[in-house]
């Protein structure tokens, strides 16, 4: 048994020690909102916080998750009891103005990529509050989508930008 | 005139009421060609009324309308629920969508005429009579299919009427009601009122009063619309932003398991032995499976385990030989040499004949040739190929994201050896389809796995590298093109010849469908034959070639390479001619104002007379453009090219223009415009799958490129105003993408690159 901290609550989970994050994720918690896209670390579809930092939960065994606190796409804008700091309800603040901006702009299409784009988004700007376009291409550098959201997906993190500064 | 109406008998009965109070509906026989009542009747639910097979309407004023088409992406149940819910007259707030079950009503008769082999421009006796039998055969067929950029236009009829039937029918009902004509109503935002009473229309389902259809129903004005042409968010965007969105991989049934599949890694290969008994030692593995091979697919092996990351490690414990079959020296660039040889030789099947080309060219002061190519792609949804059976002794339940669930019920049954009717399809949301959702191998494939784990759903899932290296892959193709010019530039004849692998007769043959056996198709020379311009004298050939390598249906199809080949040749006979490249497609859309019209508004906004400012480190920036009709719409490019200090082609701006009939949601039109300009530059750029010892050699997106975030232009998008019925959408702005780059290219260069992916040469030309 291995004690994983998601989304606010510890979880017991009976599963080999190199099981990648994502699979405990998807088939054990039931939180299929993180995807699974290439296994390897190049599509970002898997993103997910560890620590409040985005990193790819298909590449990343159980084993290394230790005590650090994961969140996912289903609780990146649930408060969490445990671990309520200002860093917390900032990144919920944050959550919400990047998903409202995400439906403004209709920015997903197929929308299997988004989870991972919007985690990322999230964590980039819960640490740059305004950045530019060469700072959001940076922070999506990891992420493919094949639909072709890209535009959109860039004005969005910029209304959300606009949006938590007036806020 | 209002009096119009599309039903000219009574045909419909009194409905009444059910035993549990619910309301009901009742039907008498429709004409044979109706697409608006089900063949059975709605499952109703409490509190909620189905007025037709395309809209139930909740006691609690929900309106859910009831879409057969898959969402993969391309926006379509937001744009067909605005459809009906323009004619219904409801709010749009109201609006909800639901994947509809499998139904005869719920047939695609747009992918019957669209393969015909007829020049759009033509219609005669001839065309008439082959899209009459077309929509019959179809319609007796059922067969349900989201592709073909065809589902607007599919449904542009069915669901206004159904709109406008369900509408005539509450009103009807609230007229009784009241004991006032049904034209002294109005409808208006869910509400339907006379004098200063009002009614919404879930108070009218709530209160159990029986419903009777109506019989005659008008149709809206398209100058009364509301909804249809205003820019709405996808009803998907929220579910979509915040994890909730369902897709086929995320389905969870009770007692859920996963597979991992290994297939054979050369083309054509056979499992020769595997040791099964060393994967069963392992820990939460349940079963090994071998695999034949359905619906076209890969032979190999499959492990079920209570995980999918047991499943993927023990395939490895298997140890599987295998015997590489016939094709372990099939090479790709074999395969470019022998198509560019066969297009390269006369004859072929020819597709269009205008004049008379040989006459033509003799007089011609002027001749160009050029042989151009692309290889095979693959589709690399974001979503990989996954589906979820639960197989019974009488029947099974599926979950799959899919572009046929006709097809789909069938490959299942037939593995199962069930009825069909016993196979029940529960479509999802679509990771990406791009006609990869089109093939079956993967469903025929679950199907064999739960076949040997009946009475457990059983999720097979496939690894990047499985859908990489066993796609069916976009096609080859070679294209000679012969082009003549007289003394002042203007062209009197154009000759092409394609080499390719057809697609129909074999999608057809592996996926049972009978009807593509027809020896009608028109996949490969699509966006040759059949362009707007008109050439004095033209041929249009075509060589089937016969080759192992599995191929399939790719977003746009034909007109993927055959937009390429054209209005790169196009733009070369205008450098000939020694002629503005614009000017030039004018010249030859003289008689065509749709075409013309979209080539000027593309001129105008790209400011093509004026010179292109630099590239942020200071590149020289040229600009290219091209012209391509397809899937009923005309959608021109203009792309903004320059060369990194490298030489890498970077693409800064696109500026599309798309005449595609009436415009539905003019947002969902500028998305796809995005969409296909990404896809298409992805494949203008970096899409190539290449073969060696017949063995497809990318195997993830590290060696099978994708455009990426810093990569993506920027892409604008003008509509040109129109009434006409809806043309497609969800393809018709990847064509022209790689023609406009290569001819940026060329005005940046003046180097021509005749095949994809673009490279330009190292040194400056």
């Amino acid at each position: 048994m291995i004690t994983l901290h998601v989304n606010g609550r510890a979880v017991e989970v009976n599963a080999k020690p190199d099981t990648p994050l994502l699979w405990v994720l998807r088939e054990d918690l039931g939180a299929t909102g993180t995807k699974f896209g290439c296994g390897v670390s190049l599509c970002g579809a898997c993103t997910v916080h560890l620590n409040g930092r985005p990193i790819r939960s298909c590449v990343l065994p159980i084993s290394q998750v230790g005590d650090g606190r994961i969140t996912t796409i289903e609780g990146v804008s649930l408060q969490d009891i445990q671990s309520d700091t200002s860093a917390e309800f900032r990144r919920r603040q944050v959550a919400t103005a990047v998903q409202n901006a995400w439906i403004a702009r209709s920015v997903a299409q197929c929308g299997y990529c988004q989870s991972g784009m919007v985690m990322a988004a999230i964590a980039l700007l819960a640490e740059h509050a305004s950045p530019d376009d060469a700072e959001i291409d940076q922070a999506f550098a990891g992420h493919l989508c094949r639909c072709g959201s890209y535009q959109r997906l860039r004005a969005a993190v910029h209304d959300a930008a606009k949006a938590l500064a007036e806020s | 005139m209002d009096g119009y109406s599309r039903v000219k008998r009574r045909t419909f009965v009194i409905g009444g009421l059910s035993a549990g109070g619910a309301l009901l509906l009742g039907w008498s026989v429709l004409p044979p060609r109706q697409r608006l009542r089900r063949s059975s009747p709605e499952p109703r639910s409490d509190g909620r009324l189905a007025l037709n097979g395309w809209v139930a309407i909740g006691a609690d004023d929900r309106v859910t309308v009831i879409v057969p088409k898959a969402e993969m992406g391309q926006g379509v149940h937001t744009a067909l629920a605005m459809m009906l819910a323009e004619e219904l007259e409801c709010a749009w707030e109201q609006v909800r969508v639901e994947q509809s079950p499998i139904d005869p009503i719920y047939a695609n008769l747009t992918v019957g005429r669209d393969a015909l082999p007829f020049h759009p421009d033509e219609s005669n006796a001839i065309t008439r009579v082959a899209a009459w039998y077309s929509d019959k055969l179809l319609r007796n067929v059922g067969l349900m299919i989201t592709g073909g950029s065809t589902s607007v236009r599919d449904l542009w009829n069915p669901l206004r009427d159904a709109g406008a039937l369900a509408r005539a029918t509450l009103v009807n009902a609230a007229a009784a009601e009241w004991g006032v004509a049904h034209d002294q109503c109005r409808v208006d935002g869910g509400l339907i009122r006379a004098g200063d009473r009002a009614m919404r229309f879930g108070e009218l389902v709530a209160s159990g009063r029986t419903l009777v259809p109506a019989t005659q129903w008008v149709l809206k004005d398209a100058s009364a619309y509301r909804l249809i042409g205003t820019p709405r968010i996808r009803l998907d965007a929220a579910a979509k932003s915040d994890g909730r969105a369902v897709f086929g991989i995320d389905v969870r049934p009770e007692g859920i398991e996963y597979a991992a599949v290994t297939m054979s890694p050369t083309i054509g290969g056979r499992v020769r032995e595997f040791d099964a008994a060393a994967a069963l030692t392992i820990g939460g593995v349940r079963q090994v499976v071998e695999l034949t091979g359905r619906n076209g697919g890969a032979t190999g092996v499959a492990v079920i385990a209570e995980r999918w990351s047991v499943a993927t490690q023990a395939l490895s414990a298997l140890h599987v030989q295998w015997d590489a079959g016939p094709h372990a020296t099939l090479s790709s660039r074999e395969v470019r040499d022998t198509l560019r040889t066969r297009a390269a030789e006369r004859g072929g099947r020819t597709f269009r004949r205008v004049g008379d080309v040989d006459e033509a060219f003799a007089t011609a002061s002027t001749v160009v040739d050029a042989t151009y190519d692309v290889p095979y792609l693959a589709h690399t949804t974001m979503e990989p190929p996954n589906c979820t059976i639960l197989a019974r002794a009488d029947g099974a339940e599926m979950w799959v994201g899919t572009q046929v669930p006709t097809q789909a019920r069938s490959a299942v049954s037939d593995v199962l050896g069930v009825p069909v009717e016993s196979v029940h399809v529960h479509v999802q949301l679509l990771g990406g389809g791009f006609g990869r959702r089109l093939e079956l191998d993967f469903i025929g494939q679950a199907a064999e796995i739960a076949r040997a784990r009946a009475g457990v759903p059983v999720q097979v899932i496939w690894t990047r590298e499985n859908d990489v290296q066993h796609d069916f892959y976009r096609p080859a193709c070679a294209s000679v093109l012969r082009g003549g010019l007289d003394a002042a530039g203007r062209v009197v004849a154009l000759h092409a010849v394609a080499a390719s692998q057809p697609l129909v007769p074999a999608y057809g043959s592996r996926n049972g469908v009978a009807l593509a056996r027809l020896d009608v198709h028109k996949s490969s020379v699509e966006g040759l034959f059949d362009q707007p311009y008109a050439f004095p004298a033209m041929r249009v050939s075509h060589h089937a070639v016969t080759l192992p390598v599995p191929v399939g249906y790719w977003r746009a199809v034909g007109h993927s390479h055959n937009a390429f080949f054209l209005e790169s040749f196009i733009d070369e006979l205008a450098f000939a001619a020694q002629h503005d490249p614009i000017e030039f497609r004018a010249a030859l859309l003289s008689h065509h104002p749709r075409a013309l019209r979209v080539l000027e508004l593309v001129a105008e906004q790209a400011g093509w007379r004026t010179s292109p400012t630099l590239a942020a480190d200071g590149a020289r920036v040229a600009r290219g453009v091209a012209l391509h009709r397809s899937f009923g719409s005309i959608c021109a490019q203009v792309a903004e090219v320059s060369l990194s200090a490298t030489r890498e082609i970077r693409v800064h701006r696109v500026i599309c223009a798309v005449d595609c009939g009436i415009a539905i949601n003019p947002d969902g039109i500028a998305q796809q415009m995005e969409s296909g300009v990404v896809y298409g530059l992805t494949a203008a750029l970096y899409g190539e799958i290449t073969i060696e010892r017949g063995q497809v050699q990318q195997r993830n997106f590290d060696g099978y490129r994708a455009l990426r975030m810093r990569e993506c232009p920027v892409v604008e998008t003008f509509i040109v105003p129109s009434n006409e019925p809806p043309g497609g959408i969800g393809e018709v702005g990847l064509p022209p993408i790689a023609p406009a780059v290569a001819n940026a290219v060329f005005a940046l260069t003046g180097e021509r690159l005749r095949s994809l992916p673009l490279r330009v040469s190292m040194e400056a030309s």
